[in-house]
């Protein structure tokens, strides 16, 4: 697939400026460019999970989608798209509608991973013809930076602060695109903010247009929770790249595809430093803390990488 | 022409929808609620329909995935029972205050604990202020006609307000009676095309639906819900009037039994009202004075209408089919005491709580609380007000 970053870029926006998204948000920067893969002139309505792009951006009277959108609960954006795609083949099966739609709902990993799970996972085994985008920041931002299923070992979260007694989070992040992945759907994706947004745009474009269910799982720091530099948003997503904390890959049909493999996998220290919920890991005494994470990130690669060599 | 038919509630509701034919129907499996989707599921197997049914993994996922479709511009339905309205309460209050015409087949069961599959009216009950109009039935003659004029009310511009359609679990859905079925034509014309104004898949003109809406909005918008349920009374007599045209059955908020001359009354909801009016029958022959007023449209609640029904009652026993743990009665009673308070009405009344978890009432228990009232009447005092009927002692 071909790639124009100018060209992209430059497409119609479908979330309008204006919005009360904190500055930097990655979650705001996930949706504009998953809504850049859909084609110029095909309509689409939007679902969305409660979280802060929700509150923030269809706060009443004003909008800030161009898109048909709705959001429902926290627990429930699968099924609400479900039903929705059910109005869209009804309504065109009794030639009430001529239109083609698409159908593309967002969740925080809060929503998606944890209370809308089960929603979630009911909507990708009927495989309705639609696209579930996780925004993964891996916490609850919106009521305050609580840990949530896909928070990362030893983060510090308001639920899991690091104390006397505890270095943070203590269990491992859940593996949600592969859980999705046994659901045997057509199509899920893992991504984040590289390559000038090739991975991203085009991981899109193919969810948006594979007949059926697809689920991509995007990484979008948190400036707030991750307490990093703000502006340095592109390089933490590089480093969660580079270092295998979070790699790219697809899986197309069931075939597990590796998309990127660094030359030089860096350690994930390089990745955890920028960020203040992993200060603690950097204090002395803690190196071992460093090297638990450093060896589950190179137990899953390591997975990944044998799941991708089996096609 | 009208067909005659042995059915149960739930077959009875099953094949008003068919001829309804409803765009969307999200379904999850529960007692005593199941046969309903599984008599569609059958219907959309055969092409008898062309609704979409979507067999979702919960009933928090049904009520979701119908509140999506009939934003999205379809006419949607779903159907349920106790546990499982309770796992949709969330959803309920937001299908309404979203303004959401669709309809919901409840067929009520105790809620658990313990866990009973039987009959009783917790499930709705506890569902009475979610914004919903709740309509009960008798029987399944009762249950088919509220459900063929459901939508009508529903999807009204005045009212724009979901429906829930209630039977009792097993009495009614389960048990085979006769019934007059319309013919398919006639239900189809009388149901109509369905025109949202404001929808999802609008292509002239998108739409945003669940807004985040904190103190500058929220009042108005919770008001604006109780505008829409001031209309129902009126649209619910005026879709009667019409139902009665092409069925002969006649409908109002509610059904008088023997109330012209009554000087002792039972309000009620449901099946149990049949009993009730075997026993009025028996009294009546001794010459008592017994009448019966059975609650159809709850939610609104026509409390003036009701009042103004008891005005010459001496002595009236309200009967709640849910415990409300107030330590003086159910919701019913309440409701009903309310309405004689605001009317200045002189009737002695006391609230019974009886048949929970499907607990089994007979002619005579009823007998027996219409001879407590004429005790009542007697004494001149309604003794103690909160009741209970056929409790083991």
């Amino acid at each position: 697939m071909s790639y124009n970053f100018k060209e992209t870029m430059n497409k119609p926006e479908r979330l309008a400026p204006g919005h009360r998204m904190c500055a930097g948000c990655g979650g705001t920067i996930a949706v504009r460019n998953v809504l850049r893969g859909l084609h110029e002139g095909d309509k689409a309505v939007i679902g969305n999970a409660t979280g802060c792009l929700e509150v923030s951006t269809f706060t009443y009277p004003y909008t800030a989608w161009e898109d048909s959108y709705i959001h429902n609960a926290f627990e429930n954006a699968g099924a609400t798209l479900s039903g929705v795609e059910g109005a869209y083949k009804a309504l065109r099966k009794k030639g009430k509608l001529n239109d083609t739609y698409k159908f593309i709902t967002f969740g925080g990993d809060g929503g998606t991973y944890d209370i809308g799970f089960q929603s979630l996972s009911g909507a990708m085994e009927r495989n309705h013809d639609l696209v579930y985008v996780c925004y993964d920041n891996g916490a609850y931002m919106n009521t305050g930076i609580q840990r949530s299923s896909a928070t990362p070992m030893y983060a510090d979260t308001t639920t899991t602060p690091v104390g006397s007694e505890s270095n943070g989070k203590p269990q491992n992040r859940k593996d949600l695109a592969a859980i999705i992945a046994a659901h045997d759907v057509p199509y899920v994706a893992q991504t984040t903010f590289v390559q000038n947004f090739k991975d991203l745009h085009i991981k899109s474009e193919k969810a948006i247009y594979t007949p059926g269910a697809a689920f991509l799982n995007i990484m979008a720091p948190c400036p707030r929770g991750w307490r990093y530099n703000t502006p340095d948003i592109m390089e933490i997503c590089k480093l969660g790249v580079e270092t295998c904390y979070w790699p790219l890959f697809e899986v197309v049909e069931g075939k597990w595809i590796l998309n990127y493999e660094p030359k030089k996998k860096l350690p994930v220290e390089d990745f955890l430093r920028p960020q203040g919920r992993f200060k603690h890991l950097f204090k002395k005494g803690n190196e071992y803390l460093l090297e638990e994470f450093q060896k589950e990130v190179d137990r899953r690669w390591e997975e990944l990488k044998f799941r991708c060599s089996r096609a | 022409m009208a067909k005659r038919d042995r059915l149960s509630g739930n077959e009875a509701v099953a094949i008003a929808l068919r001829q309804i034919n409803p765009d969307v129907f999200p379904a999850f499996p529960i007692t005593p609620s199941t046969e309903i989707p599984q008599y569609f599921a059958s219907f959309v197997a055969n092409g008898q329909v062309d609704t979409e049914f979507i067999p979702v993994e919960s009933e928090h996922s049904s009520m979701s995935a119908a509140v999506g479709a009939s934003a999205a511009g379809a006419r949607s339905f779903t159907a349920t029972s106790s546990c499982g309205l309770a796992y949709m309460w969330e959803e309920l209050y937001i299908a309404a205050s979203n303004r959401l015409p669709l309809v919901l087949a409840l067929v009520n069961r105790a809620l658990s604990g313990p866990i009973n599959i039987n009959c009783d009216h917790s499930d709705s009950m506890g569902a009475r202020d979610a914004g919903w109009i709740q309509m009960y039935a008798e029987n399944n003659q009762e249950a088919y006609d509220n459900m063929v004029q459901a939508y009508r009310i529903s999807e009204h511009k005045d009212v724009r307000i979901p429906i829930m359609i209630c039977q009792d679990g097993f009495i009614t859905s389960h048990a085979v009676e006769n019934i007059e079925l319309l013919e398919d034509q006639d239900v189809k014309d009388f149901v109509g095309e369905y025109h949202p104004e404001t929808y999802l898949l609008n292509p002239d003109c998108p739409a945003a639906v669940g807004p985040y809406s904190i103190t500058d909005y929220y009042m108005e918008a919770k008001r604006n819900q109780a505008e829409g349920m001031k209309h129902v009374s009126q649209v619910v007599l005026d879709v009667a009037k019409e139902f009665e045209g092409i069925s002969g059955r006649a409908y109002g908020l509610f059904e008088e039994y023997c109330m012209a001359d009554a000087e002792m009354a039972v309000v009620m909801i449901g099946s149990a009202a049949g009993t009730t009016k075997d026993a009025i029958d028996r009294l009546r022959e001794k010459g008592i004075k017994a009448g019966l007023i059975k609650i159809r449209l709850y939610r609104p609640f026509p409390a003036s209408e009701i009042a103004e029904a008891l005005k010459t009652v001496k002595a009236v026993a309200i009967m709640d089919r849910a415990e409300g743990y107030t330590n003086h009665g159910g919701p019913l009673g309440a409701d009903v005491m309310s309405a004689l308070y605001r009317a200045h009405a002189d009737a002695l009344a006391v609230n019974y709580i009886y048949g929970l978890g499907g607990r089994d009432i007979r002619v005579e228990d009823m007998e027996g609380v219409f001879e407590a009232l004429k005790q009542i009447i007697e004494e001149g005092d309604a003794g103690e007000t909160y009741r209970y009927l056929g409790l083991r002692e």
